[in-house]
């Protein structure tokens, strides 16, 4: 909402200066967002009429005007389209100075003196129009300085008005609340109630009363149309970022951002039978004011006469019955609409006009006739005619009620920490416009009419602590009992995790949630992943059900700016649409390539292979203490190597899986050959076992070491668990020391060495009890997986 | 025995020169050995009359003691020089960087919470989470925003369905924990939200940090108060900061806080558009109805919250001047934290 400073002191004039005001009511709660002098710096321009205007003897554009420049006539030499005798424009003259420090010099165009220039709004700061020359009121008088005959010593503040302060959607709220800040009067100006000179009046009814409560009415005939808006009111619309029209919608515009009240003019020419307040009937149409027709649904409220829907009801009028340049007779419409029923109405067409604006926030429901008389009274003055009686069509019950809200002073100081004197107190809320009365435990407060935000008593401390001012309220260390909530020790903070792979040489990215559908569907084809209603564009319009899709395109982004070595890793959730529920589980991914050292002296280029996440994945699970709960089954997984992936079982659970990038994946997506991936439940490396101490033993231990050959195919880890239950009681450590294939074994064979010590917390063992084990492990072996004893 | 002295300086002489460990065991072998010259004294003592003999055999001894220390000098000088060469010769360049992995880092956004949680959990706040897929109910009704109510059109909101959305704020957290504990309660919520717009200035994710405290004497002066501590702690300097009030449909007395321009100290700024001030939160005391939706007595208990965008102070903090570089996970951004 942007007003004009002028306008607002003459309702209102604090000794303050322009920054110190915007400065208070920011301070206030109504957040000044700008501050803008409503023209730019310019001197030595004056209001001039054009005498006459020649065609330029040597050029097509240009004409060569006289201007009376008051006093003395000038020859003026100028460009724009609207250079007509009889038109009034502002004029700089020599010496005069226009905005960016422009100075203005006798000059010579074509051939042709030209004395001064006759000035667009633009090139006075006043508007980005430049399509011709400001057109000046035909009263303006010829020779007056245009900063003081349009008084631009202004400012334009914009003011952040929060969706509750919808009393400030005018001049008049915001001199409320200058008023009081400042504990001065405000000064409205008159709005006596404007006799009829005539008896005509139009029917009204209201078929909906819980819409539209109040409707109040009045008849002007006789109206000149023709004539224009004078400047002053022209200018101050311009300020407040609306533009002239005529003087009916002109007249309305201003009463509406004076008093925050909308109204609406018809041509009374146009309507038939009388008005109608009612819902619209299902597939209605109306064409409105900005050209377009709307087919109507049931939930909106129009004004009607008896044929037809004529305007949507506080949204936007309708083109069927709008004042036009044939318009003799006006019908002029004030009428409260019920904000809650108001509410997403005009969004639901995708409208959003200042009228709708205001009805859905809340009008003041008793402004209705001042509004009217006010606005009676400006046109009148300006386009003449006779004004029939006001009328007022109204449903009592239906009209809001104004609360009366307690007031306890104890809550004062348990709310807002301190205690404010009962005169000071006495004096905010008054200054409020509430009626306050005493009461035992503190004040009953009657709310006025435009407070309708304030019903509860939390209502009342918030504008207390506002007008005292937020920063003259005490400020405290709080205190607070030492209860320290619990932390589980069995659970790894997530900062541990993210610091034990920053020190891998992982970067934490953070990817959208929303992710290209196609990607989507590249890493979990299975899955119909959750899709939004309003995606921000089509490759962010589904939530992940997986993280790699948003890294992988984190790694492209990386590897197409020439990093060959990435590794990256994210937390976050997951989105996984199930039977029942959606669940949102937070999962760990991890996505490297490139070499498995960053380049440097040694030659240690080796890329990254399977092997490489895995043991950054392990040694994470380590955290866990748990890691031997955790077991690897060779598995197919889309987007991935059907020979290099894995299942990632923790307690037989499925917790994620890892592996290489297909290469047909790699390639499609432009990404290195070598990319390896892993995705896994959170709470699988974060679930950890808490340390439980095991006796030291004081024997010594005997290491023996088996190398044997086995099919291929076999899994080492099944050979491991095969050996641990095979070895008995006394093997404390099953160390893998090489795996062989290739020359020298069988090629369906491969070699694997294993080292298995022994030990015992009571004795020394002998040679007999390692022996025993070792030959249970040997036939274990042997019978279950055909192994052959090397050597 | 009146050529010791020149058998001793000759054998001195002898050991001075000698040229290496081997010569100089010669020189042992040759003096001192068994067959040795200075051991032959020492056996013809026996020739020696008794009152003689223990004179010359102590100045025998002296000189065989002597040339022992000698040898035993040169040696070790010796051995010495050869493990200096050998030492010389293993010298590497010591400038060369080290072997191993370079280190990764975490994003600027989670250090940033880090050090948010690391402040309140100091002072007894518990972290919690809550789902971003988020029911219409504890996104908005819970919060004092019914359908159709204007503050819905602040919150562009991203809608999975007519009553799921992706949460707008974390403030629906707040929520959750009022339904299922029991105060006094100390969260804060971290997380990721959404909001349906896509700019310069705006990301349709970013993350917030939610704070919740209610007591049973809990007043806008604490809040004030730790919202004064928490920017100080974070920006590590004493800033002037402004409570404005505001509106938010949750709480009531509504605030936002402003802080001095980190970038110019107030003068006015491109960072702060020139105001000098830079709004870097929204709070307020829990609005009656969110307690009222909860089953929380706002009769006897009393609270507060706060939301504060996280890309926002860490922009602040690290001098981020686009916040779009939190998403795109470029390696040289995120080498930089």
């Amino acid at each position: 909402m942007i007003i004009s400073e002028q306008w607002l002191r003459e309702w209102v004039n604090p000794a303050l200066s322009t920054e110190e005001l915007a400065h208070q009511i920011t301070m206030a709660g109504l957040e000044v967002d700008a501050l803008d002098p409503v023209a730019g710096e310019f001197s030595g321009v004056v209001v001039a009429e054009i005498i006459s205007a020649e065609q330029h003897p040597d050029a097509d554009k240009l004409r060569v005007c006289e201007v009376d420049a008051g006093g003395e006539r000038v020859q003026i030499v100028c460009g724009a389209p609207n250079a007509r005798a009889g038109l009034k424009a502002p004029l700089a003259t020599v010496g005069g100075v226009l905005p960016g420090d422009f100075k203005i010099k006798k000059a010579k165009l074509r051939g042709v003196e030209s004395f001064g220039m006759l000035c667009a709004e633009k090139e006075l700061g006043l508007s980005e129009a430049d399509a011709g020359l400001m057109e000046l009121p035909a009263d303006a008088p010829v020779g007056a300085d245009l900063r003081e005959y349009l008084r631009l010593d202004d400012n334009m503040i914009e003011i952040g008005l929060t969706p509750n302060r919808a009393d400030c959607l005018g001049v008049c709220g915001i001199a409320r609340e200058v008023g009081l800040l400042n504990n001065i009067h405000v000064h409205a100006p008159a709005m006596e109630p404007v006799p009829a000179s005539i008896e005509d009046s139009f029917p009204v009814e209201l078929v909906n009363p819980e819409r539209c409560p109040r409707f109040v009415s009045r008849v002007i005939r006789g109206i000149d149309i023709t004539r224009p808006s004078p400047a002053w009111l022209q200018e101050r619309l311009r300020r407040v970022g609306l533009r002239s029209i005529d003087a009916v919608v002109d007249v309305t515009n201003y009463v509406m951002m004076e008093l925050g009240q909308p109204m609406h003019a018809f041509d009374l020419g146009k309507l038939s039978g009388g008005i109608r307040v009612r819902t619209a009937i299902a597939g209605e149409s109306l064409e409105l004011l900005d050209g377009q027709t709307l087919e109507l649904d049931e939930q909106t409220l129009v004004i009607a006469d008896h044929d037809k829907a004529l305007a949507m009801a506080g949204i936007m009028g309708g083109e069927g019955s709008s004042v036009t340049d044939a318009t003799r007779d006006l019908f002029l419409e004030v009428a409260f609409f019920a904000p809650e029923l108001m509410a997403g109405r005009a969004r639901s067409y995708g409208l959003h006009t200042d009228a709708s604006h205001r009805f859905e926030r809340g009008v003041d429901s008793t402004l209705q006739v001042a509004a009217m008389e006010r606005a009676t009274a400006l046109l009148l003055d300006i386009v003449g005619g006779q004004a029939g009686p006001l009328c007022e069509t109204v449903s009592q019950k239906h009209l809001p009620q104004t609360a009366d809200v307690c007031l306890r002073e104890a809550r004062i100081e348990k709310l807002l920490g301190f205690s404010l004197a009962p005169a000071e107190v006495e004096r905010i809320l008054g200054g409020l416009g509430m009626g306050v009365s005493r009461t035992d435990e503190g004040w009953l407060c009657s709310v006025p009419s435009w407070r309708f935000d304030i019903a509860i008593e939390a209502d009342l401390l918030e504008e207390l602590a506002r007008v005292y001012g937020y920063n003259r309220l005490p400020v405290t260390t709080i205190h607070a009992g030492l209860t320290i909530p619990a932390r589980d020790e069995a659970r790894l903070p997530l900062r541990q995790v993210r610091d034990h792979l920053a020190a891998r040489g992982y970067r934490e990215a953070i990817t959208y949630s929303f992710v290209d559908p196609r990607l989507q569907r590249l890493f979990d084809p299975g899955v119909e992943p959750v899709a939004l209603n309003n995606p921000i564009s089509a490759d962010m319009s589904v939530m992940r059900t997986s993280l790699l899709p948003g890294l992988v395109a984190s790694m492209l982004r990386n590897t197409n700016r020439q990093q060959s070595r990435v590794r990256l890793f994210e937390t976050g959730l997951r989105f996984l649409p199930g039977e029942d529920c959606l669940k949102q589980v937070p999962t760990l991914a991890m996505l490297i390539t490139g070499p498995r050292l960053a380049e440097g002296w040694t030659h240690d280029t080796d890329a990254v292979d399977f092997f490489d996440l895995k043991g950054d994945l392990e040694s994470l699970l380590a955290l866990t203490r748990a890691a031997g709960n955790v077991t690897f089954e060779s598995a197919h997984r889309d987007a991935l190597h059907p020979g290099q992936t894995a299942l990632i079982r923790r307690d037989q659970e499925v917790v994620g899986y890892i592996g290489a990038l297909h290469p047909a994946v790699c390639r499609e997506l432009d990404l290195p050959a070598n990319v390896l991936a892993c995705e896994i439940t959170l709470s699988a490396v974060t679930q950890a076992e808490l340390p439980a101490f095991a006796e030291l033993s004081k024997f010594p231990e005997v290491r023996r070491d088996l190398s044997f050959t086995v099919e291929r195919v076999i899994p080492v880890t099944e050979l491991l668990e095969n050996v641990r239950a095979s070895a008995g009681t006394y093997l404390k450590d099953l160390t893998l020391f090489d795996v062989y294939e290739g020359k020298g074994i069988d090629p369906k064979r491969k070699s694997v060495a294993l080292g298995l010590t022994f030990r015992d917390l009571s004795r020394t063992l002998s040679e007999q009890d390692v022996n025993v084990a070792v030959n249970q492990v040997i036939d274990s072996l042997e019978k279950n997986y055909k192994a052959e004893l090397r050597n | 025995m009146e050529n010791l002295d020149a058998l001793a300086s000759e054998a001195r002489a002898a050991i001075e020169a000698a040229a290496d460990a081997a010569a100089l065991e010669q020189l042992r072998v040759d003096y001192l050995g068994k067959k040795g010259q200075i051991t032959a004294l020492l056996k013809g003592l026996g020739k020696l009359s008794p009152e003689e003999r223990p004179e010359a055999g102590a100045r025998i001894n002296v000189v065989k003691q002597d040339l022992q220390d000698l040898i035993g000098e040169r040696k070790a000088a010796m051995e010495n020089a050869a493990v200096a060469e050998k030492l010389a010769a293993e010298t590497i360049d010591v400038t060369l960087p080290g072997r191993g992995q370079s280190t990764g880092g975490i994003h600027p956004v989670t250090r940033t919470m880090e050090r948010m949680e690391d402040f309140f959990g100091a002072i007894g706040f518990e972290v919690v989470e809550g789902p971003e897929i988020e029911d219409d109910y504890h996104n908005f009704e819970a919060l004092n925003i019914p359908a159709h109510h204007p503050a819905r059109a602040m919150h562009d909101t991203f809608y999975v369905d007519e009553h799921t959305v992706l949460r707008t704020h974390t403030s629906p957290v707040q929520v959750r924990v009022m339904e299922s504990r029991e105060p006094p309660l100390k969260v804060i919520a971290p997380g990721r939200v959404y909001r349906c717009d896509s700019d310069l200035t705006h990301t349709p994710m970013f993350h917030q940090v939610e704070g919740l405290l209610i007591d049973e004497h809990s007043s806008f002066a604490d809040l004030k108060g730790i919202i004064a501590q928490f920017l100080r702690v974070f920006f590590e300097k004493e800033l002037d900061v402004r409570f404005r009030p505001s509106y938010f449909p949750f709480t009531e007395p509504s605030a936002e806080v402003d802080i001095q321009c980190v970038n110019c100290g107030g003068s006015g700024c491109r960072v702060c558009s020139h105001t000098g001030w830079i709004e870097v939160l929204g709070c307020g005391m829990v609005h009656p109805k969110v307690f009222e939706s909860s089953n929380i007595d706002p009769e006897k208990y009393s609270g507060f919250a706060f939301g504060m965008g996280v890309e926002r102070l860490a922009m602040l903090r690290y001098g981020v001047n686009d916040l779009r570089l939190f998403f795109d996970n470029d390696l040289r951004f995120l080498e930089q934290f």
